[in-house]
């Protein structure tokens, strides 16, 4: 089989198995679509809403991939920060570990209090608090265990720390870094819907979910996860792309 | 004195651990000429990486000084080339791009082109005519070290220093890479000092060896190497090699405190000598 045709056509097949399966799991026992929805209930709902889903698709993935875009700028900065210093590695571990351990939907209502209206605001700060913890972990993990020889080999040049960091640390980081990328997107994907959902400012995906489950309407419900789930296959597949320009190289030739 | 290259005066350092100072090096002297080759054996934790540190700069000695062509060193110099036990190659360059690192350091007068045609000219001298463009994960590990030692080079540095470079190969590999460093010292002279745990590898190459003492080191013993170049591995079967290998394996029993200071014995006429490596 040809590279292109697996890469595409292996993970078309997975999923066309799964959705198999779902399809007839839900026939076999027989369920009523208010218990679990089958696929092939969620087409007509698609079609049926298909305007609404475009809209709030947008609204919900703009919003995740700022909260996201934050989450990089904002974890590689601590993440710096710790790997390159011992004293705000050992300061800053455990606070870290303790706010991420909250649970992110009870921070829901109090940023939803605290920046009242303020929606997309609201939305972007939760997808960037669920999801910048791995990147800022990866990045000092990445930084701090630099072997001394790679600084020896420039140091013993003259070279500045910056430009260490520039020619060296930065991108022997990088593979770490798009690793802790994939983690934070599906994350991200939480955190937005977390505060669509549970504090409903009627936008977004989590927005029509809500409806859906206002109005009783499951197999909209259902479809609203899908699109959620498709969306964040897509953004993952983005990160892949950006991971394959600008750190290609870490990836060994599959033998 | 002005053919002196590396020249340390009565270097002592002590490091600070939570225990207390712990010194390393006490009252060492060392004297390079120019353009020779000098190698620092001893026993393990004697405190031989510290003297690359301080030769090179990366670290300033407690007490007393070091000099390299009559500059006192107080930071590090671009006219230094160092090379590790481990390669550290840069994954996501190619080797070319690997080998021309030091340029986008160092200031020089090479025009990209020289430069590019030096480091060609490198890789051909090591052998690696045809890998220019290949990733370091695509290379064994005695081609790394060869692409390491280009790197160390290409910006035509007055000392090179060699911190056990070649202690992670096979012996194969490693008597390859010995004779091609005789072979780059052929094409360009500079002053090189080795640190290594292979005595036969110190005197194949070496013009001197200097044998540490335990920790805190001082230079134990000094010898020198009288083989005329152009060496080849058969000058290390010779009885005189031999006889030196047997005195340089007793310094070193005497460094690590299990043999008293008195002349090495007489090798057997049949003596294989010393095993290689067996202080490592």
């Amino acid at each position: 089989m040809s590279g292109t045709l697996r890469k595409v056509g292996v993970p078309i097949l997975f999923i066309a198995i799964v959705l198999a399966l779902w399809e007839w799991a839900v026939w076999v026992n027989d369920l009523p679509d208010y218990r679990m929805a089958s696929p092939s209930d969620l087409v007509p709902k698609f079609w049926q809403f298909r305007e609404l889903f475009l809209i709030y698709s947008w609204q919900t993935l703009w919003r995740t991939a700022a909260g996201l875009g934050l989450a990089v700028v904002v974890g590689t900065a601590i993440g710096m920060v710790m790997g390159f210093s011992r004293v705000a590695r050992e300061g800053l571990y455990p606070l870290l570990v303790g706010f991420n351990a909250i649970p992110k939907a009870t921070v829901v209502p109090i940023v939803a209090l605290i920046f009242v209206g303020r929606h997309d605001f609201n939305t972007i700060l939760i997808a960037f608090m669920i999801s910048f913890f791995p990147i800022a972990v990866s990045v000092s993990i990445g930084l701090s265990t630099l072997e001394p020889e790679y600084r020896d080999i420039l140091r013993s040049l003259g070279a500045s720390n910056l430009t260490i960091f520039w020619k060296i640390a930065l991108p022997k980081t990088l593979p770490e870094f798009f690793g802790a990328l994939k983690v934070a997107v599906t994350l991200a994907f939480i955190g937005t819907n977390l505060m669509e959902i549970v504090s409903p400012h009627g936008r977004g995906l989590g927005a029509l979910f809500d409806s859906g489950r206002i109005s009783a309407d499951y197999p909209l419900m259902f479809a609203v996860l899908l699109m959620l789930a498709i969306l964040g296959i897509a953004l993952f597949y983005v990160v892949v792309f950006l991971e394959r320009i600008f750190a290609g190289w870490a990836e060994r030739a599959p033998g | 004195m002005t053919d002196l290259t590396i020249e340390l005066r009565e270097v002592s350092h002590a490091y600070r651990t939570a225990a207390g100072k712990l010194p390393v090096l006490d009252n060492l002297s060392i004297k390079v000429p120019k353009n020779s080759f000098c190698a620092v054996v001893g026993p393990s934790g004697c405190g031989k990486s510290t003297l690359t540190r301080l030769v090179s700069g990366l670290m300033i000695p407690d007490e007393g000084q070091v000099w390299l062509s009559n500059h006192q060193v107080t930071s590090p110099r671009p006219t230094v080339g160092m090379a590790f036990q481990n390669p550290v190659l840069l994954e996501w360059r190619t080797i070319l791009q690997n080998v021309l690192l030091p340029m986008e350091i160092v200031k020089t007068k090479m025009t990209k082109d020289e430069q590019m045609a030096r480091a060609r000219h490198l890789l051909d001298l090591v052998g690696l005519t045809g890998f220019e463009d290949k990733r370091p994960s695509e290379l064994s590990g005695g081609m790394r070290q060869r692409a390491s030692l280009c790197r160390s080079l290409i910006h035509r540095p007055e000392v090179l220093i060699l911190d056990e470079p070649f202690g992670a190969l096979d012996a194969f590999t490693r008597e390859d890479l010995w004779c091609t460093m005789h072979d780059l010292r052929a094409e360009e002279p500079f002053t090189c000092l080795l640190i290594t745990h292979d005595l036969r590898e110190s005197v194949f190459l070496a013009d001197q060896v200097i044998v540490l003492s335990g920790r805190p080191a001082h230079a134990q013993h000094i010898l020198n190497v009288d083989i005329p170049a152009p060496r080849t591995l058969d000058d290390l079967y010779t009885p005189k090699a031999v006889e030196m290998l047997a005195t340089l394996r007793h310094e070193i029993q005497v460094a690590q405190g299990r043999s008293v200071a008195e002349p090495a014995a007489k090798p057997a006429a049949h003596a294989r000598g010393p095993i290689p490596g067996a202080m490592g």
